[in-house]
């Protein structure tokens, strides 16, 4: 007798009590239950909400892993340990030290992200009576991707409580959710421990215990120095694979971009809002560029930075790239009509540039701009469904008369 | 109680649980907002609200009978005009740092909702001394909510409590800074008020599961 075939017995005697809900959870995350239907004609779909979940948590694993590869690399540049790498298989990058202190920071991450989050998950469902939701899977992987490196752990997780309870929970658990959970922890973070979230010390490793001394380090994202008029100091090929300070997993634009072809060819993120999102900020960045090229703003505004910027370079920095393809795609959060996708994706581009350049306190725009859209997504989809409606409508009375 | 009889009585402690005009009516939320980063404004700003209601629901039911019901609204907004300057100007009198600080709100007890509510839904229609209870009853129950979110804002945003520093000391780094705790600087902010509001409105409704609401 299997592990198969013991799951499957556990689970009689499990039945009806309180903690079957969590038993079933770990049952059916490893096998297919093994009850069949009886009777009647029934659709039988593959991709239910575990494989949907786990193809998008597959899409994130590059990002994850250059992300550690990143996290140390980026502490080596700045204490001089290592020189700037000049393509994208140099040994400079992919080498174990940098992983070893990637792996020494990422993984605390990651696994204080699930346990915390899976365990207020499972808590509830007790409560509830209900079946366990994945939901979490894919957040637990997003949240530790789009945090400074040397977040303190207890921080992360009274951010992830917050979010699963407050932002998911309360509404009804997976599925019932205004705001992308993420997001929320991130916004959460941001607004709580605004000296862990921003500046120039909290994105390379070590930075913040060793400012003030004689060997202090620093390393300011692209959009910081850009959002102070700096000088930018990286090439459009580091940007567009990475090799920049950020977030853990959101500086690679090119992994990302192999993220969202993965996840547009499975049918799990919609390209709608992907592509209408990258409209919406080359429109922008294009606006603002033109209002600098016809001598509207001078050298000498603050905004002059980030809108005398190359207009498609925005897509490159920051992470934009990365909230649009794996967090504005949520389907849970996002516009569920076709037509609506598109003016939500354009939005979500359109707002995250325009935060992006006007206001210097959140130098990323792309968070505030999903997490305004979600609650706008309901309202754009019930405008788009009226609107077929009244449409419908009118072609019936032409017939009738 | 020899002092009230039970349905006096009820006119006090039912505003204070069941029928609470923050978490059951969610009357009054704008200056539960806006005023509850400390606990010192919460307190300062209850016991404003407990003098205005508590003396205009008496005056208001003493008028009752002789307000024309066609102004009775202007009636109202004059006798809580009259209350709520004489509190601004105590408070600007004896308090002048905390009248800073509470600003704008002192004024705009006149629109708290709370208090307009109570002159209309009861005093114009009880006697002096209900009225006074009902109004000290209403009061008690926003200055408890008031109290319990200023309490966790404080103590989580700034750790301090009534300006004591409790948690320790953040710049030197004394007790809970010395092992890294830091002050949640979203608490401070007004989303916050909200959130810690819903939060006490979840625990009393999960208690009490007639409050529920369809």
């Amino acid at each position: 007798m299997g592990l198969k075939q013991n799951l499957h017995n556990l689970k009689e005697k499990y039945k009806g009590t309180k903690m079957a809900p969590l038993f079933n959870g770990f049952h059916t995350f490893l096998y297919l239950p093994n009850e069949t239907t009886h009777g009647g004609t029934h659709i039988k779909a593959a991709d239910d909400l575990k494989r949907t979940m786990n193809t998008v948590i597959m899409a994130l694993i590059p990002c994850l892993i250059f992300g550690m590869f990143n996290a140390g690399y980026q502490h080596h540049v700045v204490t001089g340990e290592v020189e700037r790498v000049t393509g994208f298989f140099s040994g400079n990058f992919w080498n174990l030290s940098n992983l070893w202190i990637g792996a020494i920071k990422v993984l605390p991450l990651v696994i204080v992200s699930y346990v915390v989050g899976l365990a207020i998950e499972f808590v509830f469902c007790i409560i509830k009576g209900h079946e366990i939701e994945e939901g979490y899977l894919v957040t637990g992987m997003l949240v530790p991707l789009i945090v400074p490196v040397d977040l303190p752990l207890w921080m992360l997780a009274v951010a992830v409580a917050f979010g699963v309870v407050i932002g998911k929970e309360v509404f009804g658990g997976t599925g019932m959710n205004i705001l992308n959970p993420a997001l929320t922890i991130r916004a959460f973070l941001f607004f709580a421990y605004p000296t862990w979230m921003s500046g120039d010390k909290v994105w390379v490793h070590d930075a913040v215990a060793k400012s003030g001394g004689a060997d202090a380090i620093s390393g300011e994202t692209v959009l910081g120095s850009l959002a102070q008029s700096q000088p930018l100091d990286y090439s459009v090929a580091d940007m567009f694979f990475g090799f920049i300070p950020g977030s853990v997993g959101e500086t690679s634009t090119f992994l990302i971009l192999l993220g969202a072809l993965f996840l547009i060819f499975t049918k799990i993120g919609s390209w709608r809002i992907m592509l209408s999102s990258v409209i919406g900020a080359l429109v922008m960045g294009f606006i603002f560029n033109f209002v600098v090229s016809s001598g509207i703003i001078g050298e000498t505004s603050k905004f002059y930075g980030l809108m005398n910027l190359d207009f498609w370079k925005h897509l490159l920095i920051g992470g934009f790239a990365f909230g649009v393809v794996y967090m504005a795609t949520d389907p849970v959060t996002a516009s569920q009509t076709n037509k609506g996708k598109w003016i939500y994706g354009f939005l979500i581009g359109f707002i995250s540039i325009m935060i992006r350049v006007f206001n210097p306190a959140y130098p990323e725009g792309v968070m505030l701009a999903i997490l305004l859209m979600n609650v706008f997504a309901p309202t754009i989809d019930h405008y788009v469904v009226q609107g077929n409606v009244k449409r419908r409508l009118k072609r019936t009375k032409v017939k009738t008369a | 109680m020899g002092l009230l009889s039970k349905k006096d009585a009820a006119l006090i402690t039912d505003p204070l649980a069941d029928n609470n005009p923050i978490t059951i009516q969610v009357l009054g939320i704008c200056s539960a907002l806006a005023i509850t980063a400390e606990l010192k404004a919460s307190i300062v700003m209850s016991i404003s609200v407990l003098f205005v209601l508590g003396i205009g629901n008496v005056v208001i039911s003493l008028l009752r009978n002789i307000i024309p019901s066609k102004i009775r609204i202007i009636v109202q907004l004059i006798v809580v005009a009259a209350l709520v300057i004489i509190v601004d100007l105590v408070l600007k009198a004896f308090a002048y740092e905390l009248s800073k600080t509470l600003s704008v709100f002192v004024g705009l007890i006149i629109t708290n909702c709370i208090i307009m509510g109570r002159f209309e839904a009861f005093a114009l229609g009880n006697g002096p001394w209900k009225s006074f209870l009902d109004g000290i009853g209403n009061a008690l129950g926003y200055g408890v909510i008031l109290i319990a979110v200023g309490f966790f804002r404080e103590l989580l945003g700034s750790g301090t409590l009534l300006g004591f520093k409790v948690l320790g000391d953040p710049i030197e780094k004394t007790g809970l800074y010395a092992i890294g705790y830091e002050n949640n600087g979203f608490m401070l902010l007004s989303p916050m008020a909200l959130i810690v509001v819903g939060i006490i409105i979840w625990i009393q409704r999960t208690k009490n599961p007639a409050l529920i609401e369809d």
